[in-house]
């Protein structure tokens, strides 16, 4: 195999955004798997395409209007899903429903070439930038170091909210603070992955380890190197059959998923909570 | 005498267009095991909700331990008051296990930044011992069955280490013998903690040798209050539970024959 193309510097680029972008969508992928809202993930990342669609269209930044869509999705949905007043499905089907119309029509309404809309539907890690990787590697860094630093805070929230509230814990502040990074990230991703693919990103990672441990701070190890792994094995595809990357990573991580879904320990959990304590 | 520790004054509670609390004043005294009943619906769950401050008040006031409750005070006072929330599915897959979930009850009293420490293992540990479940501590918590999760819930609770004690029908779909177990931990640790009780529930055959007090609801109000043998006759408990007399008879005397 010619290995010399790892010493271009887009191809850096490309490893190096993989390595970031695969640490920060599957940390997030983490609060998406076990507070069980993977449609608010799928429903941000539709609308951050929407958004920067929209910067396309009318000429400003696309990761600007990507940020302030994915935002402007979460706290429509926050507050809707939080307060019951419809059931999280049914908001988020109508916010993901508009956000992908909104797209659509912003992407109709485009003059001239409509290349730049379809890198950010598909994703272009090869194109990466270095402003790029700077902004995917403070997400990044701030994702890793909130859940660092807010650990216990993050645990109880994610284990039960009404409970984290009731021992005085700021659980609905920690629920906002992940919805915001959910959006910072997909942001940060969205030109490398791409705005249709990003939530696998962020979902199977985080699933695979889901399937593999009964310990948080160990699925939070394991989804992160999923992540990774999926970028990097992702790129190499792309590049041995000249596909595009962006497919690859998603593929690449549903396969992973797939394998520790086979393997988990946890499928036999029925006949392991009805086993004695003395058999364990 | 002993001091007022709770103090519901008219309060008012509405959730959308239903109205839970109408106008409810009650008052306990530091000490006081006080059982709460009455049909589904009732108000009891948001009765207990509005002690803590999780619940919003449209009109009234509640005074809890020495201050009445604001938005601004709520959360450094709900670190001194223990709730076990009714029993839910916890996901079998959760991956933390059972002395992590024990643990929570203290992240409060911690704040932020703040890890546990050695002297936190220990007061989980000793809360685990209380309630019996040393043996299982590090079981995941989606492994436990339903009387497990609420000993651990009761742990959890404990090791917050609060002034009061709010038990959300801790015993709603436990078997009988899980229903006594619960309700005689709960009693114990309420008389060797010195701690003040709110306790809904459903379980009126072994209610009465626990309760200092029971308070009856019914549409969002207090329809009676007093000893636990003056009120729970089976004419009150008919009109209560809009039952008849003989239904509440029978099912009195299945309940204690099962």
């Amino acid at each position: 195999m010619d290995l010399s193309i790892f010493g271009y510097q887009f191809m850096q680029n490309a490893i190096l955004s993989a390595f970031l972008g695969g640490i920060a969508c599957a940390t997030i992928g983490v609060f998406v798997v076990l507070m069980h809202m993977p449609f608010i993930g799928v429903c941000m990342s539709h609308a951050a395409f929407a958004g920067a669609l929209l910067g396309l269209w009318l000429g400003f930044n696309p990761l600007v209007g990507a940020f302030t869509f994915s935002l402007l999705s979460a706290a429509i949905i926050g507050p809707l899903a939080d307060r019951g007043e419809l059931s999280p499905e049914t908001s988020l089907g109508v916010i993901f429903s508009l956000m992908l119309g909104l797209a659509f029509l912003f992407m109709g309404l485009m003059p001239g070439t409509k290349s730049g809309a379809l890198e950010l539907l598909w994703g272009s890690i090869l194109t990466n930038t270095r402003s790029d990787i700077i902004f995917l590697g403070i997400v990044t860094v701030i994702v890793v170091g909130l859940v660092f630093i807010f650990y216990k805070e993050i645990q109880a929230t994610i284990f039960h909210r009404d409970m984290a509230l009731s021992v005085g814990l700021p659980a609905t502040l920690i629920l906002y603070g992940v919805l915001f990074l959910t959006g910072a990230t997909i942001t940060a991703s969205l030109r490398s992955i791409g705005g249709l693919l990003i939530f696998s990103l962020i979902l199977n990672p985080a699933a695979a380890a889901y399937q593999l441990t009964y310990s948080m701070k160990r699925m939070f190890l394991l989804s992160a190197g999923f992540g990774v792994l999926s970028g990097w094995t992702g790129l190499l595809i792309s590049y041995l059959f000249n596909i595009p990357s962006g497919a690859t990573i998603v593929v690449t991580s549903s396969v992973i998923f797939m394998i520790a879904a086979i393997f988990s320990p946890k499928r036999k959990v029925k006949g392991w909570q009805k086993k004695p304590l003395s058999e364990e | 005498m002993r001091a007022t520790v709770i103090n519901i004054e008219d309060a008012v509670v509405s959730y959308r267009e239903d109205i839970a609390l109408q106008g409810v004043s009650l008052e306990v005294k530091s000490g006081e095991f006080v059982g709460i009943i009455g049909p589904n619906g009732a108000g009891k769950t948001t009765l207990l909700t509005i002690v803590n401050g999780l619940g919003k008040l449209l009109s009234g006031r509640v005074w809890v331990l020495g201050n009445y409750l604001t938005p601004s005070n709520s959360h450094s006072l709900r670190k001194k008051v223990g709730y076990v929330p009714q029993v839910e599915n916890i996901d079998p897959r959760m991956p933390m296990n059972v002395r992590e979930v024990v643990m929570i009850g203290r992240y409060g009293l911690l704040g932020l930044f703040r890890k546990p420490g050695k002297h936190d293992w220990e007061i989980v540990d000793e809360m685990l011992k209380l309630v019996g479940m040393t043996h299982l501590a590090q079981r995941p918590i989606g492994h436990l069955s339903g009387g497990e999760q609420q000993r651990v819930a009761i742990a959890r609770c404990l090791a917050q280490e609060p002034e009061l004690f709010l038990l959300d029908e801790p015993t709603a779909s436990l078997d009988w013998k899980a229903q006594t177990e619960i309700l005689e931990l709960v009693k114990r640790i309420h008389d060797s903690r010195r701690l003040t009780t709110l306790f809904v529930t459903h379980d009126l055959n072994s209610l009465p040798v626990a309760c200092d007090r029971m308070v009856l609801m019914k549409e969002g109000l207090i329809w009676s209050e007093g000893s636990p043998h003056e009120l729970l006759t089976d004419d009150n408990l008919s009109r209560l539970y809009d039952m008849p007399i003989s239904a509440v008879e029978k099912r009195r005397k299945d309940t204690i024959s099962v």
